[in-house]
């Protein structure tokens, strides 16, 4: 035989798609862009500082646990996850988060929740959810800063301030933040929605939901719909969570009243409904893998966050709803396999034949 | 109009085909030397029937079928058998296989052919007789013998698959253009003559307008347009897949592991019915083949008729390869052919194209990445299976999970690969857990029968053990009983002294009644004495006898223990008479 041959034993197929995981990467984070121009319009340049102080802790964090594990920190490091959870995780904090909040948030996101689980694809929970509830289970206070959305004719932070909160925490610029909508909502007492919306400063300014929040949303809304386009995920998990969301707040709005948990848009365009159902629960690696199992795991999410913002403890649930499901991932994945080419129809996996 | 479905997924990947349509089928000069691999098909390969030295006209059988699922091999041109050995083959692993090698002499002087002017007045078992004999298998790529899909019966729908979705090939294509009549006449003597079919469908891409108009040309000069009809499907890959196919055209599915005759259908690439048609009609076995040669690091792109067994290398010579811009040579197309190592290797009946491309045109596959579990491949797969999971379980080597997603399934159509982002070669991952896991069974299966034949074994070593158990227990029993019945003999002899004092205890009793009581007791116990000492006399002399024999007395001695033995039986009978005559 040949053994000279300068021909390669390659494996079929020789033709590939252009397309790379860092260009789905890449995707996302610009997907990301008419929430975070929302979020600076309305909170100041605060959500900046976020993302740009959470993407220097996680890539520092992801190049150390790369190093330690032992492998090419480069080409890794291309794959740009790291910068996908430092700017969900930015996204999903209160714009000018103090720095060592961000720090220990990524740690948990890259360190604990990422590369403890082997890394990229191995990890049961989302990494930036996984920091997110972190923070907010040992620093509440620290994560309900968010300030009052800064209407018509109202002066921004200025950059100087920003950075003075996030590196000295300034305590006499604290009186500016407010509850968001969604913890006006909670914490009424003895209103009805409407008299909330003409009093609280949170939905002053506001059309339909919270203000500046609605818009946010909105944001992310477009965000999603241009991955859609792109092709990036399948509409199955964002249209469960949302169409469960929007099925249970219709069934449970009152008109208004003072119990009321707030009516169908309110909870479609609060909090990080958006960010969450196109962003988050879009999260492969963490979420069903058939498109059947996406619909079930989506619509659990979206009645995890209705129940937990409604009865819960917590203003907004998206993270819990999140990794609470993210452990029911692999059981809905036996129930929901796809239907194979030549069989009547899919049999769950666990099931063995006779 | 046929109503056209759809198949789950699907890819589109750049098409090429455009490189090599341009010009008519060509001819390259023969080569000096043919390589004919003995396997040349699915199945048991064939029996060389030649001899080394030997002189073959074009068209002679060199090779035999070996069973039902084989198929002969014929010589392609006129030469001399110079060898029968190992040459390497085309083949993904690099393998060396058994070949005929015939040496060239130029002439190309055929065998007589036997020609049917009327093929369609031949019996099914006649057409189906010559089909086999002319060594025709599935030209698509599976190289599955014809003939064994022809016995099929309640087939509704015969296709023809000319779908040809691969990238780059336009064999098929280019042999529809210019030979459409033959092939159509083909499948309606197939269609008729043999499977009894209501109907024909062509299944075609939509990028082949040539090649459709040429059919549908055809059908309207010879007016079979109720019986044959062109079904144009989109253009996307992998439309050529029998079951895709299948759906695309009928809607129906093949049961998984099943075969489409399950659903009544046949489907034949058009390269395997023109060559049927042209052993039929004109007795020419297949010897020569359709293959698409191409790719940017050749200096010509065309497709070629060439005679089977011609080496690759011989192909590429006269295609102005340019070694040095190629890193690989593909055997088929970019989705699911193979490289090979060894240009030598000669085109066999399956080879449907050559590609040489530049290292530019397919480059070397990046590095993979980690899986992210987008689920683009899932998107991709024809057969909608989850592509993500069984490469996850495929690592895993979890051979359970994978059955259990369907790993067998998988048409290895590359489509998974094509899409995934993270460049990881899953069709290599399901080829090999294939392969491990069919390893495993036929693994199990050998020790299987091993268990079973240790089993039997056991068992009939057990048999014949109980069997001689029983034997010695039955002589045992037998000597027990025998030696029981002499103690039972004895003891009825005890017994009855025992019993016979009875009626005389009766008769005490009625003496003592006050009946005449005379002498009859003392009488009888008196008789009984003797008989008792009688007996015990022939005790001792039966034992005196018993330990003389066992320790090898003389004769004269046993003799005369035994007259003893006599006289003490005497006595005993004596003594027992006078007794029972007393008590009577």
């Amino acid at each position: 035989m040949n053994t000279q041959s300068p021909l390669k034993n390659i494996t079929s197929p020789h033709a590939h798609n252009a397309g790379s995981t860092s260009n789905v990467m890449l995707t996302v984070i610009l997907a990301t862009l008419p929430g975070l121009v929302a979020l600076t319009h309305f909170f100041g340049i605060g959500s900046i500082l976020n993302l740009i102080l959470a993407c220097l802790f996680c890539l520092a964090f992801e190049f150390i646990s790369l190093k330690l594990r032992k492998l090419k920190a480069g080409f890794y490091l291309r794959d740009y996850s790291a910068l996908v959870t430092a700017i969900l995780l930015g996204l999903a904090l209160p714009p000018c988060a103090p720095w060592w909040l961000i720090a220990t948030g990524c740690f948990f996101s890259i360190v604990v929740a990422k590369h403890l689980y082997g890394g990229l694809g191995f990890n049961p929970f989302n990494p930036a959810m996984v920091g997110y509830v972190v923070l907010l289970i040992s620093f509440p206070a620290d994560m309900i800063q968010w300030r009052i959305p800064v209407g018509e004719g109202q002066q921004y932070l200025s950059l100087m301030d920003s950075l003075s909160i996030v590196f000295s925490g300034n305590p006499s610029l604290d009186g500016f933040t407010s509850a968001t909508p969604l913890d006006a909502l909670k914490h009424n007492v003895g209103m009805t929605v409407d008299d909330i919306y003409l009093q609280n400063a949170a939905f002053q300014n506001a059309k339909w939901a919270g203000a500046g929040w609605e818009w946010v949303n909105l944001g992310f809304l477009i965000g999603g719909l241009y991955l859609l386009y792109k092709k990036i995920f399948t509409w199955h998990a964002p249209v469960g969570m949302l169409a469960s969301l929007l099925l249970l707040s219709t069934i449970f709005y009152d008109g208004g009243s003072s119990a009321s948990a707030g009516s169908p848009l309110f909870h479609l365009l609060s909090g990080g409904t958006m960010l969450g159902a196109f962003f988050i629960v879009t999260d492969p690696v963490t979420s069903a893998s058939s498109n059947r199992g996406r619909l079930v795991y989506g619509a659990l999410i979206g009645l995890l966050v209705f129940v937990i913002r409604v009865w819960g403890n917590y203003p907004d649930a998206v993270a819990f709803a999140v990794l609470l499901m993210n452990f029911a991932a692999p059981f809905i994945d036996y129930y929901t396999p796809t239907r194979v080419y030549g069989y009547e129809k899919s049999k769950p996996i666990l099931k063995k034949d006779d | 109009m046929r109503k056209i479905f759809d198949f789950h997924g699907g890819i589109h990947p750049q098409e090429n085909k455009t490189q090599t349509t341009q010009t008519a089928i060509a001819t390259i000069p023969l080569a000096k030397e043919l390589v004919l691999p003995l396997s040349q098909h699915i199945g048991a390969p064939a029996a060389a029937i030649v001899d080394v030295g030997q002189t073959v006209l074009k068209g002679e059988l060199v090779a035999e079928a070996q069973g039902m699922l084989s198929a002969n091999i014929h010589a392609p041109t006129s030469g001399t058998i110079s060898a029968i050995e190992d040459r390497p083959i085309s083949h993904s692993s690099g393998m060396s296989a058994m070949c005929v090698v015939i040496e060239t002499d130029g002439e190309d002087k055929w065998i007589e052919c036997k020609e049917n002017s009327e093929p369609e007045s031949l019996a099914r078992e006649d057409i189906i007789d010559i089909v086999s004999r002319s060594g025709i298998a599935g030209m698509g790529g599976a190289g599955f013998p014809t003939q064994v899909k022809l016995h099929g019966l309640d087939i509704e729908t015969l296709i023809l698959n000319a779908a040809e979705c691969e990238p780059y090939i336009t064999a098929d294509d280019m042999l529809i253009r210019e030979f459409s009549e033959d092939i159509l006449r083909g499948a309606l003597l197939l269609a008729n003559s043999v499977l009894h079919a209501k109907h024909i469908v062509v299944g075609i891409e939509d990028n082949k307008p040539e090649a459709i108009a040429a059919l549908n040309k055809v059908i309207a000069q010879n007016n079979w347009l109720n019986s044959i009809e062109v079904a144009v499907v989109p253009t996307k890959y992998p439309s050529g897949g029998e079951k895709q196919l299948i759906k695309l055209l009928t809607g129906k599915e093949v049961p998984g592991g099943g075969i489409p005759a399950h659903i009544g259908i046949v489907m034949q690439n058009v390269g395997t019915v023109l060559a049927a048609w042209r052993a039929v009609r004109f007795g020419e076995p297949l010897i020569s083949r359709v293959t698409t040669v191409a790719g940017k690091a050749l200096s010509t792109q065309q497709n070629i008729e060439v005679p089977l067994g011609t080496p690759v290398t011989h192909i590429l010579e006269h295609h102005g390869f340019k070694q040095s811009d190629c890193e690989r040579v593909v055997i088929g197309g970019p989705m699911m052919g193979y490289t090979i190592h060894d240009t030598q290797a000669p085109i066999v009946k399956t080879t449907n194209c050559i590609l040489a491309p530049s290292k530019d045109e397919l480059p070397s596959p990046p590095p993979a990445q980690a899986c992210i579990r987008c689920g683009m491949c899932a998107e991709a797969c024809p057969a909608d299976l989850l592509p993500q999971q069984l490469y996850w379980y495929a690592r895993a080597e979890e051979a359970d999970k994978l059955k259990a997603y369907n790993l067998f399934d998988c048409i290895e159509c590359g489509a998974c690969s094509f899409v995934c982002p993270s460049s990881i070669p899953l069709v290599q991952y399901y080829r090999a857990a294939k392969g491990t896991i069919r390893q495993a069974q036929q693994e199990k299966e050998k020790s299987d029968r091993a268990r079973e034949r240790f089993e039997a074994r056991q068992e009939r070593i057990e048999k014949e053990e109980a069997e001689k158990l029983a034997k010695r227990e039955a002589r045992k029993k037998a000597a027990e009983e025998a030696r029981e019945k002499i103690a039972h003999n004895k003891e009825g002899e005890h017994k009855a002294e025992k019993k016979k004092p009875s009626p005389g205890l009766v008769e005490q009793a009625i003496a003592e009644a006050g009946s005449k009581a005379v002498d009859p007791d003392k009488e009888s116990a008196k008789l009984r004495r003797a008989l008792s000492s009688a007996e015990s006399r022939l005790q001792r002399a039966q034992e005196a006898l018993q330990k003389n024999e066992k320790e090898g007395a003389e004769a004269e001695r046993l003799d005369a223990l035994r007259a003893r033995i006599k006289q003490a039986e005497q006595k005993v009978a004596e003594a027992q008479k006078k007794l029972d005559d007393v008590i009577a």
